[in-house]
């Protein structure tokens, strides 16, 4: 195995295109180095990223927010502003594993790994957010909700690698929420997780929904009906029931060790109404 | 496999060493530098046996490898104390008997005075959930929070 680390992701980029053996991206490296030690993937090369310095930064811009590919998770919780603009994306990433693996692991991989299960996704997904790449052929840029395609793959070719993650700049009254459920208090994987961002008119109606679903599914699912039912409603019990029944009713969950079917379908649909109503709270309490 | 010479800190003191790459930072502290205080239990970062901080940041020293820790400042439990003289948390975690087979105990410190650097005031829960990234299977945790938060309560005093 080699181990590079470029100073820029063109480097990195043409590094990883041109091996021919198996070559993966490192930034935090807590999923990947699991799977080096357990003997689940055996490297020909690794290629570590962290020294591009906009892989590191945190930057916000006219039109939102620009996390970079290996910024930490412990990073993201102490940025005050961006936790202020987007409380759930954070809290999200932030219930990633314990204090030790918050120093090391980021969004990025998080979604890279494309566990249906990854806590931050939904919440990105609900947010909006667009996964910035750089590969052979220049950058591109996509909705996160196209990068994992199934549990473990990735829709990103030989030589791409996610620069950085973009947030759209909040309007005024907006809010977002992530929960998941687990059957611990911490350092669990979800059985079910939501990610709900919204927005309200001046006179406290949703005018503009994204609701995501985790765990429930192969990917996370972004579910376009769910939004549908809380958008031109003041999130009334009806229109949180309406919420509720499209979220269970998009689910195509599997049984697994950490829940059944229904149960799953079921929960799905009373955790999308509670991180509604958390959404729905914060969005009044923004100016 | 290409050998990696790297140039690092460790607790504040300049080290040289050369590692494969596939090699974690875990190994490179105990095998090749001998500071066998950082333990390995799980090799997956669930146990905390192995914490370290990197840049003052808390991290598990078996995610890492070693080749990525050049240029920067790694601490471990060899650090803690000065000299002879033991830092108040490991006082504490005597005086309170929070340690039975001590195989977590260096990674519950270093956890320990990762948070009460962040945090000098933490509530018990705030202490549970900073420190549920290490695993005790002797305690039973209650000795090891009291611990800390006595520990905590004599650095502001002091």
């Amino acid at each position: 195995m080699r181990y590079e680390r470029p100073n820029t992701l063109q480097a990195a980029s043409q590094l990883l295109a041109k091996e021919k053996g198996s070559a993966y991206v490192l930034a935090g490296g807590t999923d990947l180095l699991v799977r080096l030690r357990t003997g689940f993937v055996e490297p020909d090369l690794i290629v570590d990223i962290k020294r591009v310095a906009v892989t590191r930064t945190i930057a916000k811009g006219a039109t939102g927010w620009k996390i970079g590919a290996a910024v930490t998770g412990a990073e993201l919780g102490e940025n005050a502003a961006l936790k202020k603009a987007w409380p759930g994306v954070v809290e999200a990433a932030n219930l990633i594993g314990s204090k030790q693996v918050q120093g090391r692991c980021t969004m990025t991989g998080n979604l890279c790994n494309a566990s249906p299960a990854a806590d931050s996704v939904p919440a990105l997904v609900a947010a909006g957010a667009k996964a910035v790449i750089v590969g052979p052929k220049g950058r591109r840029t996509i909705p996160v909700e196209q990068v994992p395609v199934g549990p473990g793959k990735t829709s990103l070719k030989k030589g791409e690698i996610i620069e950085s993650l973009l947030l759209p700049a909040r309007p005024a009254r907006s809010g977002d929420a992530y929960l998941r459920f687990i059957p611990r208090t911490e350092m669990d994987i979800a059985v079910v997780g939501v990610g709900v961002s919204l927005t309200l008119d001046a006179k406290g109606v949703v005018k503009d929904a994204r609701v995501a679903l985790g765990a429930v599914a192969p990917t996370v699912l972004l579910v376009p009906e769910a939004a549908k039912a809380i958008i031109g409603t003041k999130l009334d019990a009806r229109a949180m029931d309406a919420l509720a029944a499209a979220c269970s009713a998009a689910c195509k969950p599997i049984d697994d060790k950490r829940g059944t079917k229904d149960y799953r379908i079921k929960v799905a649909g009373v955790l999308a109404k509670r991180a509604a109503r958390i959404a729905l709270d914060r969005a009044k309490g923004s100016k | 496999m290409s050998a990696v010479t790297v140039n690092a800190k460790i607790n504040g003191d300049p080290v040289e060493f050369v590692c494969e790459p596939d090699e974690t930072l875990l190994d490179v502290l105990r095998n090749r530098l001998g500071m066998t205080g950082a333990k390995e239990g799980c090799s997956t970062g669930d146990c905390g046996a192995c914490s370290v901080t990197i840049d003052g940041r808390l991290t598990c020293s078996c995610l890492v490898l070693g080749a990525e820790v050049e240029g920067l400042n790694i601490g471990t439990i060899e650090g803690m104390a000065n000299g002879e003289k033991l830092h108040p948390l490991q006082k504490k975690f005597l005086e309170h008997a929070a340690l039975q087979c001590g195989v977590c105990t260096p990674g519950f410190l270093v956890a320990a005075k990762s948070l009460l650097d962040h945090n000098p005031k933490p509530t018990e829960t705030e202490v549970r959930f900073a420190l549920a990234g290490n695993l005790c299977r002797c305690t039973g945790y209650d000795k090891i929070v009291r611990a800390v938060m006595d520990a905590a309560a004599e650095m502001r005093r002091a």
